[in-house]
Protein backbone atom coordinates (compact mmCIF):
# COMPACT_ATOMS: atom_id res chain seq x y z
CA UNK A 1 0.00 0.00 0.00
CA UNK A 2 1.26 3.65 -0.99
CA UNK A 3 2.22 6.18 1.57
CA UNK A 4 -1.22 7.49 3.84
CA UNK A 5 -1.81 11.06 2.65
CA UNK A 6 -1.84 11.98 6.50
CA UNK A 7 -0.85 10.00 9.34
CA UNK A 8 -1.65 11.23 13.19
CA UNK A 9 1.12 9.89 15.31
CA UNK A 10 0.28 9.79 19.17
CA UNK A 11 -1.23 13.18 19.26
CA UNK A 12 -1.76 15.02 22.43
CA UNK A 13 -3.35 18.22 22.44
CA UNK A 14 -3.95 19.97 26.23
CA UNK A 15 -5.49 23.22 27.37
CA UNK A 16 -4.03 23.96 30.45
CA UNK A 17 -5.07 21.12 32.65
CA UNK A 18 -7.24 19.41 30.38
CA UNK A 19 -6.05 16.52 28.11
CA UNK A 20 -8.46 16.92 24.91
CA UNK A 21 -6.39 14.54 23.12
CA UNK A 22 -4.93 11.93 24.41
CA UNK A 23 -3.17 10.01 21.87
CA UNK A 24 -4.62 9.21 18.52
CA UNK A 25 -3.22 7.91 16.16
CA UNK A 26 -4.96 8.13 12.74
CA UNK A 27 -4.25 7.28 9.10
CA UNK A 28 -5.90 8.91 6.10
CA UNK A 29 -5.30 7.04 2.45
CA UNK A 30 -5.66 9.13 -0.94
CA UNK A 31 -9.20 8.83 -1.88
CA UNK A 32 -10.26 7.72 1.06
CA UNK A 33 -13.41 9.82 3.29
CA UNK A 34 -12.88 9.53 6.60
CA UNK A 35 -15.38 10.70 9.18
CA UNK A 36 -14.92 11.47 12.58
CA UNK A 37 -18.14 11.07 15.01
CA UNK A 38 -18.42 11.59 18.91
CA UNK A 39 -20.64 13.15 21.61
CA UNK A 40 -19.40 17.16 21.92
CA UNK A 41 -16.76 18.02 23.68
CA UNK A 42 -14.99 14.98 22.53
CA UNK A 43 -12.01 16.87 20.57
CA UNK A 44 -13.33 16.43 16.84
CA UNK A 45 -12.86 19.63 16.28
CA UNK A 46 -9.78 20.18 17.76
CA UNK A 47 -8.08 17.04 15.63
CA UNK A 48 -8.76 19.03 12.84
CA UNK A 49 -7.30 22.45 14.00
CA UNK A 50 -4.05 20.04 14.80
CA UNK A 51 -3.81 18.67 11.56
CA UNK A 52 -4.16 21.75 9.85
CA UNK A 53 -1.22 23.23 12.65
CA UNK A 54 -3.47 25.96 13.95
CA UNK A 55 -2.85 24.64 17.41
CA UNK A 56 0.37 23.85 18.74
CA UNK A 57 0.46 20.04 19.27
CA UNK A 58 2.02 18.94 23.18
CA UNK A 59 2.75 15.47 21.70
CA UNK A 60 3.29 13.44 18.59
CA UNK A 61 3.13 13.78 14.45
CA UNK A 62 1.37 14.97 11.95
CA UNK A 63 2.63 13.66 8.73
CA UNK A 64 1.26 14.59 5.07
CA UNK A 65 2.46 12.40 2.44
CA UNK A 66 5.03 10.75 5.00
CA UNK A 67 6.54 14.14 5.82
CA UNK A 68 6.35 15.63 9.50
CA UNK A 69 4.89 18.88 9.35
CA UNK A 70 4.82 19.06 13.16
CA UNK A 71 8.25 19.73 13.69
CA UNK A 72 8.62 23.01 14.69
CA UNK A 73 11.33 23.48 11.74
CA UNK A 74 8.70 23.20 9.07
CA UNK A 75 7.01 26.46 7.56
CA UNK A 76 3.44 25.44 8.66
CA UNK A 77 1.82 28.06 6.35
CA UNK A 78 3.65 26.53 3.40
CA UNK A 79 2.44 22.80 4.97
CA UNK A 80 -1.24 24.37 5.45
CA UNK A 81 -1.36 24.79 1.18
CA UNK A 82 -1.59 21.25 1.00
CA UNK A 83 -4.58 21.44 2.89
CA UNK A 84 -8.30 22.81 2.38
CA UNK A 85 -10.39 23.73 5.61
CA UNK A 86 -13.87 24.32 6.20
CA UNK A 87 -15.19 25.37 9.19
CA UNK A 88 -18.28 25.13 11.11
CA UNK A 89 -18.93 29.00 10.86
CA UNK A 90 -17.77 32.38 10.53
CA UNK A 91 -16.06 31.03 7.68
CA UNK A 92 -15.87 33.58 4.63
CA UNK A 93 -14.44 36.88 5.11
CA UNK A 94 -17.12 39.29 5.08
CA UNK A 95 -15.25 42.45 3.54
CA UNK A 96 -14.57 40.68 0.82
CA UNK A 97 -16.82 40.05 -2.44
CA UNK A 98 -17.58 36.05 -3.22
CA UNK A 99 -15.23 36.13 -6.22
CA UNK A 100 -12.28 37.53 -4.08
CA UNK A 101 -12.70 34.88 -0.98
CA UNK A 102 -11.90 32.41 -3.18
CA UNK A 103 -9.24 34.03 -5.12
CA UNK A 104 -7.79 34.84 -1.82
CA UNK A 105 -5.33 32.79 -1.43
CA UNK A 106 -4.21 31.41 -5.03
CA UNK A 107 -3.95 35.44 -5.44
CA UNK A 108 -1.77 36.40 -2.20
CA UNK A 109 0.09 32.98 -1.20
CA UNK A 110 0.45 31.25 -4.64
CA UNK A 111 0.99 34.21 -6.74
CA UNK A 112 -1.89 33.18 -9.29
CA UNK A 113 -2.49 36.42 -11.73
CA UNK A 114 -6.10 37.75 -10.85
CA UNK A 115 -7.55 36.86 -14.05
CA UNK A 116 -6.40 33.24 -14.19
CA UNK A 117 -7.53 32.87 -10.63
CA UNK A 118 -10.95 34.80 -11.48
CA UNK A 119 -11.72 32.17 -14.72
CA UNK A 120 -10.55 29.19 -12.16
CA UNK A 121 -13.25 30.73 -8.93
CA UNK A 122 -15.95 30.69 -11.89
CA UNK A 123 -15.55 27.14 -12.67
CA UNK A 124 -15.92 26.14 -9.54
CA UNK A 125 -18.48 28.65 -8.34
CA UNK A 126 -20.49 27.15 -11.17
CA UNK A 127 -19.83 23.55 -9.73
CA UNK A 128 -21.25 24.35 -6.76
CA UNK A 129 -24.10 26.27 -8.05
CA UNK A 130 -23.03 29.64 -7.57
CA UNK A 131 -21.93 31.06 -10.38
CA UNK A 132 -24.26 34.09 -10.35
CA UNK A 133 -23.40 35.14 -7.04
CA UNK A 134 -19.85 35.96 -7.38
CA UNK A 135 -20.01 39.64 -7.02
CA UNK A 136 -22.56 39.33 -4.35
CA UNK A 137 -21.07 39.59 -0.67
CA UNK A 138 -21.24 36.35 1.93
CA UNK A 139 -23.56 38.50 4.48
CA UNK A 140 -25.88 38.45 1.65
CA UNK A 141 -26.17 34.75 0.99
CA UNK A 142 -28.25 32.03 2.53
CA UNK A 143 -26.05 29.74 5.45
CA UNK A 144 -25.65 27.05 3.17
CA UNK A 145 -24.68 29.55 -0.01
CA UNK A 146 -22.33 30.94 2.30
CA UNK A 147 -20.74 27.32 3.37
CA UNK A 148 -20.76 26.32 -0.28
CA UNK A 149 -18.64 29.35 -1.19
CA UNK A 150 -16.63 27.97 1.91
CA UNK A 151 -16.10 24.59 0.13
CA UNK A 152 -15.41 26.34 -3.16
CA UNK A 153 -12.63 28.08 -1.51
CA UNK A 154 -11.13 25.69 0.25
CA UNK A 155 -10.94 23.41 -3.10
CA UNK A 156 -9.39 26.68 -5.02
CA UNK A 157 -5.79 25.36 -4.38
CA UNK A 158 -6.31 22.37 -5.08
CA UNK A 159 -5.54 20.48 -1.89
CA UNK A 160 -4.82 17.05 -1.57
CA UNK A 161 -6.94 16.70 1.90
CA UNK A 162 -10.02 18.49 2.69
CA UNK A 163 -10.55 18.71 6.32
CA UNK A 164 -14.42 19.54 7.33
CA UNK A 165 -16.16 20.43 10.55
CA UNK A 166 -19.04 19.81 11.39
CA UNK A 167 -20.11 21.98 7.82
CA UNK A 168 -23.49 21.42 8.23
CA UNK A 169 -24.62 21.81 11.80
CA UNK A 170 -25.09 25.69 11.53
CA UNK A 171 -27.42 25.12 8.92
CA UNK A 172 -31.23 24.81 8.78
CA UNK A 173 -32.59 22.07 8.29
CA UNK A 174 -33.46 22.60 4.28
CA UNK A 175 -29.70 23.77 3.59
CA UNK A 176 -28.24 21.16 4.97
CA UNK A 177 -28.99 18.95 2.18
CA UNK A 178 -27.37 20.86 -0.19
CA UNK A 179 -24.00 21.01 1.50
CA UNK A 180 -23.92 17.43 1.44
CA UNK A 181 -25.18 16.71 -1.84
CA UNK A 182 -21.80 18.54 -2.59
CA UNK A 183 -19.98 16.94 -0.02
CA UNK A 184 -21.03 13.42 -1.73
CA UNK A 185 -20.10 14.76 -5.26
CA UNK A 186 -16.50 15.54 -4.06
CA UNK A 187 -16.56 11.98 -2.53
CA UNK A 188 -17.63 10.84 -5.51
CA UNK A 189 -14.25 12.26 -7.39
CA UNK A 190 -11.79 10.72 -5.58
CA UNK A 191 -10.99 13.50 -3.13
CA UNK A 192 -9.19 12.57 -0.21
CA UNK A 193 -11.84 13.99 2.89
CA UNK A 194 -11.55 13.79 7.00
CA UNK A 195 -14.33 15.45 8.22
CA UNK A 196 -16.46 15.70 11.42
CA UNK A 197 -19.93 15.38 11.49
CA UNK A 198 -23.16 14.66 13.67
CA UNK A 199 -25.01 13.57 10.59
CA UNK A 200 -24.77 9.73 10.84
CA UNK A 201 -27.12 8.89 7.83
CA UNK A 202 -24.94 10.60 5.95
CA UNK A 203 -21.23 9.36 7.11
CA UNK A 204 -23.05 5.57 6.47
CA UNK A 205 -23.42 6.81 2.97
CA UNK A 206 -19.99 8.26 2.26
CA UNK A 207 -17.55 7.11 4.46
CA UNK A 208 -15.15 4.74 3.81
CA UNK A 209 -14.20 4.28 7.47
CA UNK A 210 -16.28 5.54 10.73
CA UNK A 211 -13.75 6.96 13.36
CA UNK A 212 -15.39 7.09 16.97
CA UNK A 213 -13.51 9.61 19.20
CA UNK A 214 -14.49 9.89 22.86
CA UNK A 215 -12.89 11.48 25.75
CA UNK A 216 -9.91 12.59 23.40
CA UNK A 217 -9.50 8.77 22.60
CA UNK A 218 -9.91 7.08 19.08
CA UNK A 219 -12.05 4.62 20.74
CA UNK A 220 -13.16 2.76 17.34
CA UNK A 221 -12.48 2.77 13.86
CA UNK A 222 -13.81 0.89 10.69
CA UNK A 223 -16.19 0.33 7.73
CA UNK A 224 -19.39 2.64 9.05
CA UNK A 225 -21.87 -0.75 8.65
CA UNK A 226 -19.60 -2.09 11.12
CA UNK A 227 -18.57 0.86 13.36
CA UNK A 228 -22.88 2.58 13.28
CA UNK A 229 -24.26 -0.82 12.78
CA UNK A 230 -22.52 -3.31 14.84
CA UNK A 231 -19.96 -1.55 17.50
CA UNK A 232 -17.59 -4.05 19.56
CA UNK A 233 -16.96 -0.88 22.68
CA UNK A 234 -19.69 -0.23 25.07
CA UNK A 235 -18.98 3.64 24.59
CA UNK A 236 -19.69 3.45 20.69
CA UNK A 237 -22.92 1.91 21.59
CA UNK A 238 -23.53 4.09 24.28
CA UNK A 239 -23.18 7.27 21.70
CA UNK A 240 -25.22 5.78 18.78
CA UNK A 241 -28.23 5.02 21.49
CA UNK A 242 -28.41 9.05 22.26
CA UNK A 243 -28.07 9.60 18.78
CA UNK A 244 -30.66 6.98 17.43
CA UNK A 245 -32.97 8.31 20.35
CA UNK A 246 -32.11 11.90 19.03
CA UNK A 247 -33.81 10.69 15.79
CA UNK A 248 -30.55 11.58 14.01
CA UNK A 249 -30.25 8.25 12.72
CA UNK B 1 -61.38 41.69 2.35
CA UNK B 2 -59.03 38.92 0.51
CA UNK B 3 -59.13 40.86 -2.39
CA UNK B 4 -56.50 40.25 -5.27
CA UNK B 5 -53.55 42.93 -5.06
CA UNK B 6 -52.09 43.51 -8.55
CA UNK B 7 -48.96 44.79 -9.10
CA UNK B 8 -48.96 48.77 -8.82
CA UNK B 9 -52.22 48.69 -7.23
CA UNK B 10 -52.23 49.24 -3.65
CA UNK B 11 -55.22 48.24 -1.05
CA UNK B 12 -57.54 50.61 0.42
CA UNK B 13 -56.36 49.63 3.61
CA UNK B 14 -52.89 50.20 3.15
CA UNK B 15 -53.50 53.16 1.78
CA UNK B 16 -54.99 54.74 4.74
CA UNK B 17 -52.24 53.68 6.51
CA UNK B 18 -49.50 55.63 4.20
CA UNK B 19 -51.91 59.18 4.80
CA UNK B 20 -51.59 58.54 8.32
CA UNK B 21 -47.84 58.31 8.69
CA UNK B 22 -47.64 61.29 6.25
CA UNK B 23 -49.55 63.03 8.65
CA UNK B 24 -48.13 61.93 11.67
CA UNK B 25 -44.41 62.45 10.34
CA UNK B 26 -45.98 65.81 8.94
CA UNK B 27 -46.97 66.69 12.80
CA UNK B 28 -43.57 65.76 14.09
CA UNK B 29 -41.51 68.03 11.89
CA UNK B 30 -44.06 71.10 12.88
CA UNK B 31 -43.46 70.67 16.39
CA UNK B 32 -39.57 70.56 16.07
CA UNK B 33 -39.87 73.46 13.92
CA UNK B 34 -41.93 75.57 16.47
CA UNK B 35 -39.77 74.29 19.46
CA UNK B 36 -36.59 75.50 17.49
CA UNK B 37 -37.49 78.37 16.93
CA UNK B 38 -39.14 79.55 19.91
CA UNK B 39 -36.12 78.30 21.78
CA UNK B 40 -33.41 80.32 19.65
CA UNK B 41 -35.67 83.45 19.85
CA UNK B 42 -35.63 83.29 23.87
CA UNK B 43 -31.78 82.30 23.88
CA UNK B 44 -31.26 85.82 21.45
CA UNK B 45 -33.77 87.81 23.94
CA UNK B 46 -31.51 86.75 27.43
CA UNK B 47 -28.39 87.05 25.71
CA UNK B 48 -28.89 90.41 23.92
CA UNK B 49 -31.16 91.84 26.83
CA UNK B 50 -28.40 91.34 29.33
CA UNK B 51 -27.13 94.45 30.83
CA UNK B 52 -23.43 93.82 29.39
CA UNK B 53 -24.62 92.45 26.01
CA UNK B 54 -23.62 96.61 23.97
CA UNK B 55 -20.14 95.65 25.81
CA UNK B 56 -19.83 92.05 25.13
CA UNK B 57 -21.06 92.55 21.26
CA UNK B 58 -18.19 95.12 20.80
CA UNK B 59 -15.32 93.10 22.01
CA UNK B 60 -16.30 89.53 20.87
CA UNK B 61 -18.76 90.81 17.57
CA UNK B 62 -17.36 93.52 16.10
CA UNK B 63 -17.59 93.30 12.39
CA UNK B 64 -15.13 95.30 11.57
CA UNK B 65 -12.52 93.87 13.83
CA UNK B 66 -13.02 90.24 12.01
CA UNK B 67 -12.71 91.25 9.09
CA UNK B 68 -9.42 93.05 9.42
CA UNK B 69 -8.09 89.83 11.55
CA UNK B 70 -9.59 87.49 8.48
CA UNK B 71 -6.20 87.44 6.74
CA UNK B 72 -3.84 86.72 9.14
CA UNK B 73 -5.72 84.23 10.88
CA UNK B 74 -6.43 82.29 7.86
CA UNK B 75 -2.74 82.46 7.16
CA UNK B 76 -2.67 80.45 10.57
CA UNK B 77 -5.36 78.11 9.82
CA UNK B 78 -3.05 76.92 6.80
CA UNK B 79 -0.60 75.97 9.27
CA UNK B 80 -2.74 74.17 11.24
CA UNK B 81 -4.19 72.42 8.53
CA UNK B 82 -0.38 71.26 7.09
CA UNK B 83 0.01 70.06 10.82
CA UNK B 84 -3.22 67.94 10.92
CA UNK B 85 -2.49 66.21 7.57
CA UNK B 86 0.91 65.43 8.46
CA UNK B 87 0.70 64.87 11.85
CA UNK B 88 -2.55 62.39 11.38
CA UNK B 89 -0.66 60.03 8.55
CA UNK B 90 1.88 59.65 11.17
CA UNK B 91 -0.35 58.68 13.30
CA UNK B 92 -2.58 56.32 11.74
CA UNK B 93 0.60 54.79 10.60
CA UNK B 94 1.97 54.40 13.92
CA UNK B 95 -1.10 53.41 15.94
CA UNK B 96 -1.98 50.43 13.60
CA UNK B 97 1.68 49.35 14.52
CA UNK B 98 1.40 49.50 18.45
CA UNK B 99 -2.61 48.23 18.43
CA UNK B 100 -0.45 45.13 16.73
CA UNK B 101 2.07 44.74 19.20
CA UNK B 102 -0.53 45.15 21.91
CA UNK B 103 -2.24 42.16 20.08
CA UNK B 104 0.56 40.07 19.78
CA UNK B 105 0.18 36.66 21.76
CA UNK B 106 2.50 34.56 23.02
CA UNK B 107 5.31 34.88 25.98
CA UNK B 108 8.52 35.21 23.60
CA UNK B 109 6.39 38.67 22.47
CA UNK B 110 5.80 39.73 26.37
CA UNK B 111 8.87 42.65 26.22
CA UNK B 112 7.40 44.13 22.79
CA UNK B 113 3.87 44.18 24.39
CA UNK B 114 4.56 45.25 27.67
CA UNK B 115 6.37 48.33 25.89
CA UNK B 116 3.45 49.03 23.66
CA UNK B 117 0.85 49.40 26.75
CA UNK B 118 3.42 51.01 28.61
CA UNK B 119 3.52 53.91 25.98
CA UNK B 120 -0.48 53.71 25.70
CA UNK B 121 -0.48 54.19 29.49
CA UNK B 122 2.10 56.87 29.50
CA UNK B 123 0.85 59.00 26.48
CA UNK B 124 -3.04 58.60 27.36
CA UNK B 125 -2.71 59.81 30.64
CA UNK B 126 -0.39 62.62 30.52
CA UNK B 127 -2.07 65.60 29.50
CA UNK B 128 -1.31 67.51 26.59
CA UNK B 129 -0.51 70.73 27.27
CA UNK B 130 2.23 69.33 29.98
CA UNK B 131 3.68 67.07 27.17
CA UNK B 132 3.89 70.23 24.68
CA UNK B 133 5.67 72.18 27.06
CA UNK B 134 8.06 69.08 28.14
CA UNK B 135 8.79 68.36 24.40
CA UNK B 136 8.36 72.10 23.12
CA UNK B 137 10.90 73.28 25.61
CA UNK B 138 12.45 70.57 27.68
CA UNK B 139 13.72 68.90 24.30
CA UNK B 140 15.65 71.59 22.93
CA UNK B 141 17.05 72.01 26.20
CA UNK B 142 18.86 69.14 25.91
CA UNK B 143 21.14 71.13 23.49
CA UNK B 144 21.58 67.82 21.30
CA UNK B 145 22.39 68.05 17.91
CA UNK B 146 19.96 66.82 15.31
CA UNK B 147 17.07 67.90 17.47
CA UNK B 148 15.19 70.29 16.12
CA UNK B 149 13.85 73.45 17.89
CA UNK B 150 11.07 74.69 15.14
CA UNK B 151 8.26 75.13 17.31
CA UNK B 152 5.97 73.19 14.89
CA UNK B 153 7.87 70.26 14.73
CA UNK B 154 7.76 69.98 17.87
CA UNK B 155 4.54 70.56 18.55
CA UNK B 156 3.73 68.03 16.04
CA UNK B 157 6.08 65.73 17.77
CA UNK B 158 3.95 66.52 20.88
CA UNK B 159 0.61 65.38 19.07
CA UNK B 160 1.55 62.69 17.65
CA UNK B 161 2.64 61.24 21.02
CA UNK B 162 -0.21 61.64 22.17
CA UNK B 163 -2.49 61.21 19.44
CA UNK B 164 -1.20 57.39 18.73
CA UNK B 165 -2.04 56.62 22.21
CA UNK B 166 -5.58 56.89 22.09
CA UNK B 167 -5.99 55.47 18.02
CA UNK B 168 -3.55 52.48 19.20
CA UNK B 169 -6.50 51.92 21.33
CA UNK B 170 -9.27 52.23 19.10
CA UNK B 171 -7.90 50.20 16.79
CA UNK B 172 -6.90 47.37 19.05
CA UNK B 173 -10.25 47.66 20.32
CA UNK B 174 -11.15 46.76 16.43
CA UNK B 175 -9.11 44.13 15.60
CA UNK B 176 -10.20 42.26 18.46
CA UNK B 177 -13.16 42.52 17.76
CA UNK B 178 -12.63 40.39 14.91
CA UNK B 179 -13.80 37.05 15.51
CA UNK B 180 -10.75 34.49 16.04
CA UNK B 181 -12.37 32.43 13.32
CA UNK B 182 -11.22 34.76 10.87
CA UNK B 183 -8.00 34.45 12.00
CA UNK B 184 -8.10 30.59 11.51
CA UNK B 185 -9.91 30.72 8.28
CA UNK B 186 -6.98 33.23 6.34
CA UNK B 187 -4.17 30.68 8.20
CA UNK B 188 -5.81 27.61 6.97
CA UNK B 189 -5.62 29.10 3.69
CA UNK B 190 -1.85 29.42 3.93
CA UNK B 191 -1.70 33.06 4.70
CA UNK B 192 1.50 34.06 7.22
CA UNK B 193 0.52 36.26 9.74
CA UNK B 194 0.79 40.06 8.37
CA UNK B 195 -1.00 38.96 5.11
CA UNK B 196 -3.28 37.62 7.62
CA UNK B 197 -3.36 40.92 9.55
CA UNK B 198 -3.02 43.43 6.39
CA UNK B 199 -6.17 41.92 4.53
CA UNK B 200 -8.38 39.96 6.78
CA UNK B 201 -8.13 41.57 9.93
CA UNK B 202 -7.33 45.22 9.78
CA UNK B 203 -9.82 45.83 7.24
CA UNK B 204 -12.67 44.63 9.41
CA UNK B 205 -11.23 46.29 11.98
CA UNK B 206 -11.08 49.68 10.63
CA UNK B 207 -14.68 49.66 9.16
CA UNK B 208 -15.72 48.54 12.29
CA UNK B 209 -14.27 51.71 14.34
CA UNK B 210 -14.26 54.24 11.97
CA UNK B 211 -16.55 56.61 13.62
CA UNK B 212 -14.67 56.91 16.40
CA UNK B 213 -11.20 57.22 14.29
CA UNK B 214 -13.21 60.00 12.76
CA UNK B 215 -13.70 61.49 16.68
CA UNK B 216 -10.10 61.53 17.02
CA UNK B 217 -9.50 63.25 13.84
CA UNK B 218 -11.81 65.79 14.58
CA UNK B 219 -10.41 66.23 18.40
CA UNK B 220 -6.70 66.40 16.46
CA UNK B 221 -8.45 69.56 14.43
CA UNK B 222 -8.72 71.90 17.41
CA UNK B 223 -6.25 70.09 19.53
CA UNK B 224 -3.64 71.52 16.19
CA UNK B 225 -4.34 74.88 17.69
CA UNK B 226 -2.51 74.05 21.27
CA UNK B 227 0.73 74.47 19.37
CA UNK B 228 0.70 77.96 19.53
CA UNK B 229 1.60 77.85 23.13
CA UNK B 230 5.12 76.85 22.20
CA UNK B 231 4.94 80.45 20.03
CA UNK B 232 3.64 78.39 16.33
CA UNK B 233 2.04 81.30 14.14
CA UNK B 234 -1.08 79.30 13.79
CA UNK B 235 -4.57 80.47 14.04
CA UNK B 236 -4.84 80.50 17.45
CA UNK B 237 -1.78 82.63 18.14
CA UNK B 238 -2.79 85.08 15.09
CA UNK B 239 -5.91 85.60 17.10
CA UNK B 240 -3.65 86.48 19.77
CA UNK B 241 -1.77 88.70 18.29
CA UNK B 242 -4.65 90.42 16.51
CA UNK B 243 -6.30 90.81 19.85
CA UNK B 244 -3.35 92.09 21.60
CA UNK B 245 -2.82 95.14 18.70
CA UNK B 246 -6.75 95.88 18.90
CA UNK B 247 -7.55 95.35 22.64
CA UNK B 248 -10.72 93.19 21.26
CA UNK B 249 -11.44 89.63 21.45
CA UNK B 250 -13.40 89.22 18.28
CA UNK B 251 -10.28 87.52 16.31
CA UNK B 252 -10.78 84.58 18.62
CA UNK B 253 -14.52 84.39 17.50
CA UNK B 254 -12.93 84.52 14.34
CA UNK B 255 -10.59 81.85 14.47
CA UNK B 256 -13.31 79.70 16.80
CA UNK B 257 -15.79 79.65 13.71
CA UNK B 258 -13.18 78.68 11.71
CA UNK B 259 -12.03 75.37 13.51
CA UNK B 260 -15.60 74.60 13.46
CA UNK B 261 -16.45 74.89 9.75
CA UNK B 262 -13.39 72.53 9.59
CA UNK B 263 -14.96 70.21 11.80
CA UNK B 264 -18.58 69.86 9.84
CA UNK B 265 -16.89 68.37 6.33
CA UNK B 266 -15.32 65.38 8.76
CA UNK B 267 -18.46 64.85 10.64
CA UNK B 268 -20.18 64.70 6.86
CA UNK B 269 -17.52 62.48 5.70
CA UNK B 270 -17.96 60.05 8.77
CA UNK B 271 -21.64 59.67 8.04
CA UNK B 272 -21.29 59.20 4.42
CA UNK B 273 -18.59 56.74 4.41
CA UNK B 274 -20.58 54.66 7.47
CA UNK B 275 -23.37 54.45 4.81
CA UNK B 276 -21.26 53.40 2.19
CA UNK B 277 -20.09 50.57 4.32
CA UNK B 278 -23.59 49.19 5.65
CA UNK B 279 -25.35 49.41 1.74
CA UNK B 280 -22.37 47.57 0.59
CA UNK B 281 -21.95 44.48 2.94
CA UNK B 282 -26.06 44.57 4.10
CA UNK B 283 -27.22 45.41 6.84
CA UNK B 284 -26.28 42.90 9.56
N1 LIG C 1 -9.14 27.18 22.73
C1 LIG C 1 -9.54 26.35 23.71
N2 LIG C 1 -9.19 26.59 24.99
C2 LIG C 1 -9.57 25.76 25.99
N3 LIG C 1 -10.32 24.66 25.81
C3 LIG C 1 -10.70 24.35 24.56
C4 LIG C 1 -10.34 25.19 23.45
N4 LIG C 1 -10.86 24.64 22.33
C5 LIG C 1 -11.52 23.53 22.72
N5 LIG C 1 -11.42 23.35 24.06
C6 LIG C 1 -11.99 22.23 24.82
O1 LIG C 1 -11.61 21.05 24.21
C7 LIG C 1 -12.66 20.11 24.23
C8 LIG C 1 -12.88 19.54 22.86
O2 LIG C 1 -13.41 20.56 22.03
P1 LIG C 1 -13.76 20.35 20.50
O3 LIG C 1 -14.18 21.66 19.96
O4 LIG C 1 -12.62 19.68 19.84
O5 LIG C 1 -14.99 19.35 20.60
P2 LIG C 1 -15.88 18.77 19.43
O6 LIG C 1 -15.73 17.31 19.49
O7 LIG C 1 -15.55 19.44 18.15
O8 LIG C 1 -17.32 19.17 19.92
P3 LIG C 1 -18.60 19.68 19.06
O9 LIG C 1 -19.22 18.45 18.50
O10 LIG C 1 -19.48 20.32 20.06
O11 LIG C 1 -18.10 20.63 18.03
C9 LIG C 1 -13.87 20.80 24.80
O12 LIG C 1 -14.08 20.37 26.09
C10 LIG C 1 -13.49 22.25 24.80
O13 LIG C 1 -13.99 22.88 25.95
MG1 LIG D 1 -16.56 20.87 16.88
Amino acid sequence: MSEPVLSVRGLVKRYGERTVLDGVDLDVREHEVVVLIGSSGSGKSTLLRCVDLLEELDDGQVLLDGRDVSDPRVDADVARRAMGVVFQAFNLFPHMSVLDNVTLASRVVHGVPREQAERRARELLTRVGLAEHATAYPDRLSGGQQQRVAIARALAHEPRLLLLDEITSALDPELVGEVLALVRELAGQGRTILMATHEMGFARQVADRVCFLDGGKLVESGPPEQVLGDPVHERTRQFLRRVIDAGRL
Amino acid sequence: MTGVVRAGVVSELHRERLAYRRSRSRRSTAIALVSTVVFAALVWVAVTGSPGWPRVRQSFFDPATAWRALPAVLDGLWLNLRVLVVCEVLILVLAVGVAALRTLRGPVWFPVRALATGYVDLFRGLPLIILLYLVGFGLPGLRLTGVPNDPVVLGGIALVLTYTAYVAEVFRAGIESVHPSQVAAARSLGLGYRKTMRLVVLPQAVRRVLPALLNDFVALQKDCGLISVLGAVDAVRAAQIQQAQSFNFTPYVVAALLFVLLAIPSGRLADALSRRVADRQGAR
